[in-house]
């Protein structure tokens, strides 16, 4: 067990911050890595709180799939790692 | 907050009252955020330990020594107190008794990772459900372990819930649960056979969460149907 396996989490812990910035619930959705293609719910997807925003790897590959810095009056999402962002919507 | 409870040495429930709270799911949960005097802000995740009742909702918050939230919470918060929350926060870690038809469950707990497994268990008893619950959490000592007097009452009620604890650490003389960590003989014999169509959920320790899934997946089980969530490196139980 290393230092970065007790400093990690999952996306369970980006809920807040992206329910802030998206109108769905992005736990749900399903990532696609931009680097290696493996499919993973968002909820699941590798995550470090204890940058100055936060950071989301790929469990497969570990590639960078998501930066979000959150300040007061402002915020700043880094999507590149991540190909498509599949989301589920609510019953029509 | 109204009240508070000590649940063990280290756990505490903070008993809420939400103004205009929109009400929630089982599994989910909330930011609380505090503010310093000199505007220093620090936010944490904490999950609810309660169903939906109105404005009223209870969390569970584990002291982390050093930590910058958690032994305000769980330490100097005192009743009447006003604290800045966020939510309800996530829509995968949740399970209720009209979900899945009837399939049986099982929960995972590491050390206070029983928070929000509570709430289904809560859930379930509310709504009258008879669907199959297995409880099985893992605590280092007797003393550290979460609920442990509701669940017994729950699974006395004789209505399909079923307990199963582990001490990691120690355990006295004439304890009859499992003694040291979970394996994959003892999740063998508790967790649902994979056939039988189960839902998991496992939220505890990053590798307390971890080496029970990987564990689970070893002995068969669909990981579409076990849903985790990790807390970090803190309080491995």
């Amino acid at each position: 067990m290393s230092q970065t396996d007790l400093r990690r989490v999952d996306g369970n812990a980006l809920g807040g911050v992206l329910g802030d910035l998206f109108a769905a619930d992005l736990t749900l959705a399903t990532t696609t890595c931009a680097g290696c293609r493996a499919q993973a719910p968002l909820a699941t997807i590798h995550v470090y709180l204890d940058a100055p925003g936060a950071v989301a790897r790929c469990p497969g590959c570990n590639a960078v799939l998501l930066r979000v810095v959150r300040h007061e009056t402002r915020a700043w999402l880094d999507l590149t790692g991540i190909k498509v962002l599949e989301i589920p919507l609510g019953p029509a | 907050m109204v009240g508070t409870v000590d649940e063990t040495p280290a756990v505490r429930t903070l008993q809420l009252v939400v103004p205009g709270w929109p009400g929630h799911r089982p599994g989910q949960h909330l930011d609380v955020r505090l503010t310093a005097p000199d505007g220093y802000r620090a936010q944490r995740s904490y999950s609810i330990a309660t169903p939906a009742d109105g404005e009223r909702l209870d969390l569970g918050v584990e002291r982390l020594d050093g930590g910058e939230v958690s032994p305000y919470l769980n330490g100097e918060l005192r009743a009447g107190d006003q604290l800045e929350l966020r939510g309800p926060i996530g829509g995968y870690f949740v399970w209720d008794p009209a979900l899945g038809g009837g399939e049986p469950v099982l929960l995972i707990g590491g050390g206070s990772g029983v928070v929000p497994l509570m709430a289904m268990a809560r859930a379930r008893r509310l709504a009258g459900s008879n669907v199959p619950m297995r409880w099985l959490s893992s605590s280092r000592t007797l003393a550290d372990v979460v609920y442990r007097a509701e669940v017994e009452q729950l699974a006395a009620a004789g209505d399909g819930f079923e307990v199963f604890q582990a001490l990691s650490r120690d355990a006295p003389p004439d304890w009859a649960g499992h003694r040291g960590r979970i394996d994959e003989a003892r999740l063998t014999e508790v967790a649902w056979p994979p056939e039988a169509g189960g839902r998991t959920f496992i939220c505890g320790p990053t590798t307390f969460v971890e080496a029970m899934a990987r564990a689970l997946l070893k002995l068969g089980h669909d990981p579409a149907r076990i849903k985790t969530e990790r807390f970090g490196g803190t309080g491995a139980p």
